[in-house]
């Protein structure tokens, strides 16, 4: 079950500042429990932001990117009131959608 | 008897400088503390009973009157079971990682031993700089870097050494520092190790 | 859309990433952070005073505010066998009222007509509201790896709700005042084999436990850590934790038995903690080493 995030978004400079923390464990794969067994890999594959049904940013991730991570970006056009959605796949197939209004 | 005879003149004494309303304080205090608290692991509940040190320096906020410290401190300095074979210095090596050991004695040890099964350390870097390599030392005890070349290696200095690690309350009735020996945290074959952390010439504490 | 600037902030480990942006746009990755810069106190290390610069570039990008989130969520939800939610758990200032909460409790409650601290109250209002045991809440009330229990969401959530207010814990009812004397008591009562109190770590200034600064809670300037980034996410381990839990660990390395959770106790003495910090401006839930 995955927990909500957290998103900020604020326009400026006619662009809109986005920042995203998303919940999630991030596992590598490559790390053992105390029992020595390798912990299996869960990690987020892929983020995608909407704008009024347009993708402003799509990104493929890896194990690499930490536990509970922060996402920061600017994108062009978008104004006050606005909404923008993000979404995030896991390799679990586990996925979460949230949406925050421009502010 | 000794002890006994002298909790009950201290305490008689010192419920003078403690203010009546204090005292219901304390009491409220311990009895909330024994109703809430539970035993976990190795950690019984009678640990939460003060033994005449403890109330002592609690009573008196850690500053008891002379007389009465001196007294105590003689006990607790006929407490101290020094070493049958008449040696103090253990092997500084492994004295290090005793000092280095900050483990033993919660609830998640168990008894004489680590959670890890180690021996129980001494945890000495917690407070004290110590060795010239380590940086990250604490600072609520004093610097013991360069011991023995401070102080000299002579045999009365390693006796009053393995005193002070077996039983630091006879020296100072309410030091910050665990009664080591009186405890049962560290053992005879570790506190020599200790000794000779601060007081071999060979040890890097004196070079 | 012509650009996108990205900026991913690796939270915990510093581990180099993997980001690709797609849909035809160029990426320029990292952007620096905007650091906050503080004048570190003379009587800190350089390794703290480093770590404080890397807590405050973190502040703006805490993981403890995704435990905001799930807390409110778990504050709205109709939950437990009673299917209610906690909207209407008194929190002191009347049903429902969770701005400025925090910073005044611990305090007097009439209906139990105990001094309760945020985690003692939410867990009393999970038992009356929605009709959980407390001796279920009580068995694992920790964050571990495998799971953040729903009272450590629940208190980050209400502790969020008073960011940037004053510390206020009110001692004008006698059972509060009771409850700071008392707490004042616990905090100096040695015992145990190590002979500990709270106090000999935390009752003077400029003390350290090897690299760590330990915080003079008896003093008006020290107690402010007590409050200041409590519920916080610590980065040994990713986890979020409550001052129920920091006590806790304090009297486990104070040598004690085990304190039970959300007791009278832990309130009394968070109490002590929380009037000599009064005046001070609380930041919210925060990040911990």
């Amino acid at each position: 079950m995955a927990d909500p995030m957290r998103i900020r978004a604020k326009a400026k400079d006619g662009g809109v500042n986005v920042k995203i923390l998303m919940a999630h464990e991030m596992e590598t794969g490559q790390r053992k429990d105390s029992a020595g067994k390798p912990i299996p890999a869960h990690f987020i594959q892929h983020v995608s932001v909407t704008w009024q049904g347009k993708v402003v940013l799509s990104a493929n991730w890896g194990p690499a990117i930490s536990k509970n991570p922060f996402l920061e970006f600017d994108f062009k056009g978008g104004k006050k009131g606005d909404k923008i959605q993000v979404t995030w796949t896991d390799n679990k197939g586990d996925t979460r959608t949230d949406e925050a209004t421009i502010n | 008897m000794k002890i006994i005879q002298a909790t009950i003149f201290g305490a008689a004494a010192l419920a003078i400088a403690y203010t009546a309303q204090a005292q219901d304080y304390r009491a409220q205090a311990i009895s909330m503390m024994k109703r809430d608290f539970h035993a976990k692991g190795i950690a019984g509940m009678d640990r939460l009973d003060e033994d005449t040190v403890q109330k002592i320096c609690n009573l008196s906020h850690n500053n008891p009157p002379k007389g009465l410290a001196e007294r105590l401190q003689q006990d607790q300095l006929e407490d101290i079971k020094y070493p049958a074979d008449g040696k103090f210095l253990g092997d500084w090596k492994s004295g290090e990682k005793i000092a280095q050991r900050g483990r033993g004695m919660t609830w998640k040890d168990k008894d004489g031993k680590t959670s890890r099964g180690e021996p129980n350390g001494g945890s000495c870097y917690n407070c004290h700089q110590i060795g010239p390599d380590t940086t990250s030392f604490g600072s609520i005890g004093n610097s013991l870097l360069h011991f023995g070349k401070i102080r000299g290696y002579g045999a009365d200095m390693q006796k009053y050494v393995y005193g002070k690690i077996y039983n630091a309350k006879a020296f100072n009735l309410c030091s910050a520092m665990p009664r080591f020996g009186h405890s049962d945290t560290l053992s005879e074959e570790q506190i020599k190790d200790l000794v000779a952390l601060l007081l071999d010439p060979n040890s890097p504490v004196n070079k | 859309m012509s650009s996108i600037k990205l900026r991913v902030v690796v939270a915990l480990s510093g581990l180099a990433f993997a980001c690709a942006a797609q849909a035809g746009q160029t990426a320029t990755p990292v952007k620096v952070a905007a650091q906050t810069k503080k004048a570190a106190s003379k009587s800190r290390s350089a390794i703290a005073a480093e770590f404080e610069k890397f807590r405050d570039i973190m502040e703006e990008a805490s993981p403890a505010e995704l435990f905001e989130a799930k807390g409110e969520e778990l504050w709205k939800a109709k939950r437990g066998p009673k299917n209610a939610s906690l909207e209407k758990c008194d929190l002191g200032l009347g049903p429902g009222v969770l701005k400025g909460a925090y910073v005044k409790m611990p305090r007097y409650f009439a209906d139990t007509d105990q001094v309760m601290d945020a985690e003692r109250r939410i867990v009393y209002c999970m038992v009356t509201l929605q009709g959980f045991k407390e001796a279920d809440l009580a068995k694992k009330p920790f964050s571990s790896a495998s799971k953040t229990p729903d009272p450590v969401s629940l208190v980050t959530y209400v502790a969020g709700q008073s960011r940037g207010m004053k510390i206020a814990v009110p001692q004008k009812h006698p059972k509060e005042r009771d409850a700071y004397n008392t707490g004042e008591e616990i905090f100096n009562y040695r015992a145990g084999p190590w002979d500990f109190s709270c106090a000999t770590c935390h009752g003077a200034d400029n003390l350290r436990i090897r690299t760590q600064d330990l915080p003079n809670l008896s003093s008006k300037e020290g107690a402010i850590a007590a409050f200041q980034g409590w519920p916080g996410y610590r980065m040994t381990g990713g986890l979020m934790h409550t001052l129920q839990w920091r006590l806790n660990d304090c009297f486990r390395q104070q040598r004690f038995p085990e304190p039970g959770y959300v007791s009278e106790t832990l309130s009394d003495l968070l109490t002590y903690m929380g009037v000599n910090a009064n005046g001070h401006v609380y930041k919210g839930p925060g990040i911990k080493r």
